[in-house]
């Protein structure tokens, strides 16, 4: 039988790393995410499985070495929160310009700047829009149960494999701190270095008996080739547009008005939802599981049968950006956030619902 | 079944862990749990407080406006909280250090003075155990045993001793309800 166990979301990030067989992490401690650093140094893995944990002397140092390792076709990631997801910036870019499957964690702080250590969902802009330079995109994923940060972590590294390019887990201080039940997925086993030669053709891993070596590299200065590397990142977007798009929908049969939500926040909106009803009022949830690639499509289906649109989000408005690009007029979208480390209870959400669409509770 | 708890009080009281400690024991009697610190750049001092659900049915938010049972340890906590207990609820408090008794009469009020039964086990730190012991009188929600069951999966080997002071510590708790 599978093994029901409780622990934080960051916990569980980094079993359900050892569990998929990843070859290494690097990070630097930040709350609210230093137990996934934690929690590695405790389960010691480079006895077990031979994954490497190493302590960085930054974030930045940390994103390098996930290039390095990622370089070589290795299954590595970093985790970080807001100001120090700002600092592997440079690095994520450099990432997605060599085409390198990598998997960074960013459990989310309120800023801007150094901020404060509580919850937040201020980088979805930062996560969904490219943070680094230059024309790239990042799979991102939202958990809002700590099953989903564990879940989440084979999902982005398979992801990123598929697709050659980095994925993110953008969660949030709730989902990081909290405790829940989780099943953690069975232990694989590290890729040999012959399944790595073969499934990435590409790697830097020795030349072997390869006719050619392997570079891998960013940069490239010639203006025509550029744009001909640009196409190729394009193309890859497209297609994860097409493939990969994940949410899931909550009441959306009879909704009259829809609340989209991501993260955590959407289980806040859950409950108002739940209250909202017992209340007699049809209120329906969308919750992008992808932030990128964002679920427009789905978006725009519903915005065509409900009366009106809340995004609730910890920031000043972001996701509500992507909210009325796939509303496109059809109806008015709303937006309520709190912001800086504060969190809404589900009675906020039914204030908000009140004011802009006039439903009494 | 659904039981929305807060425990509130100062940090370094076993507040979280309290909380833990019950989750652990939902665990342990197959309910849906969530477990949701407030966390802080507080240490010990400073304020603490942590919110327990437990239910037969999946937890949507683990973040809420008010609560079935809130455990308050100081005056900080106690104002905080007092207004946030259901009508009908349970508001359980420790009597030292609170100089403004809580005023409700909708909510069962019910003062522990488990500062003083720990004295008398002559262990501080069982504290809040007693406390939980005094919760889970007001509030069966879970059984002893899966408490009991909880600690010793979680405590480290070398800490087993301590399970029967534990035990102790809670039944303790227990009679101190009035």
């Amino acid at each position: 039988m599978e093994e029901v166990k409780l622990m934080k979301g960051n916990e569980a990030i980094a079993h359900a790393a050892i569990r998929y067989g990843a070859d290494g992490y690097f990070g630097y401690p930040i709350t609210p995410q230093s137990e996934v650093l934690e929690t590695l140094a405790e389960l010691r893995p480079w006895e077990t499985t031979g994954m490497t944990v190493l302590q960085a002397e930054s974030e930045v140092a940390a994103i390098n070495m996930v290039y390095g390792g990622a370089a070589t076709g290795r299954a590595v990631m970093t985790s970080s929160s807001s100001p120090g997801v700002s600092l592997k910036q440079e690095g994520i870019s450099y990432l997605a310009a060599s085409e390198l499957p990598a998997l960074i964690v960013n459990v989310m702080r309120g800023g801007p700047g150094l901020g404060t250590i509580q919850p937040s969902q201020a980088d979805y802009f930062q996560a969904t829009k490219g943070g680094g330079h230059g024309d790239y995109h990042l799979i991102v994923l939202a958990p809002s149960t700590v099953q989903e940060m564990a879940d989440f972590v084979a999902l982005g590294f398979d992801l990123a494999f598929k697709y050659r390019t980095p994925a993110m887990i953008l969660a949030d201080g709730i989902v990081g701190q909290m405790m829940e039940k989780v099943v953690l997925p069975e232990q694989r086993a590290r890729r040999t270095d012959e399944e790595i030669r073969r499934q990435c053709p590409w790697a830097a891993c020795g030349r072997g008996d390869r006719s050619h070596r392997n570079v891998v590299t960013s940069l490239e200065l010639d203006s025509a080739k550029m744009e001909e590397n640009n196409l190729r990142f394009q193309r890859t977007y497209r297609e994860i547009e097409a493939n990969e798009v994940r949410y899931q929908e909550y009441y959306t049969d009879d909704a009259e008005y829809l609340i989209v939500a991501f993260g955590s926040v959407a289980r806040i909106c859950l409950k108002a939802i739940e209250d909202a009803r017992a209340a007699g009022h049809k209120i329906g949830m969308l919750r992008p599981i992808t932030l990128w690639p964002f679920p427009y499509a789905e978006i725009s289906r519903l915005a065509g049968r409900v009366k009106g649109i809340l995004t609730v989000e910890l920031n000043a408005g972001q996701m509500v950006e992507d909210v009325r690009l796939a509303a496109n007029g059809a109806v008015d979208v709303f937006h309520f956030g709190r912001m800086g480390g504060i969190v809404p209870n589900p009675g906020e959400v039914l204030d908000a619902l009140n004011k802009h669409f006039q439903v009494e509770f | 079944m659904k039981e929305e708890i807060v425990i509130a009080g100062f940090g370094g009281q076993g507040v979280l862990s309290m909380g833990k400690i019950l989750a652990y024991a939902g665990l342990m009697d197959n309910l849906e749990v969530t477990w949701m610190p407030s966390y802080g750049p507080e240490q010990r001092g400073g304020t603490a407080n942590v919110t327990v659900i437990l239910s037969d049915a999946p937890i949507s938010s683990p973040v809420l406006d008010s609560y079935d049972t809130a455990v308050v340890l100081n005056q900080q906590s106690l104002d905080k909280f007092e207004g946030k207990v259901k009508a009908g609820g349970t508001l359980i408090y420790d009597p030292s250090g609170i100089h403004h008794l809580p005023t409700r009469t909708d909510i069962r009020v019910v003062p522990v003075d488990a500062m003083d039964a720990a004295i008398e086990l002559k262990n501080s730190k069982t504290y809040n155990m007693i406390l939980l012991g005094a919760l889970l009188k007001c509030r069966p929600v879970v059984e002893i045993d899966a408490v009991l069951r909880g600690l010793k999966k979680t405590l480290p080997e070398r800490h087993h001793h301590l399970l029967p002071l534990n035990e102790q510590a809670l039944k303790k708790g227990m009679t101190l309800v009035g």
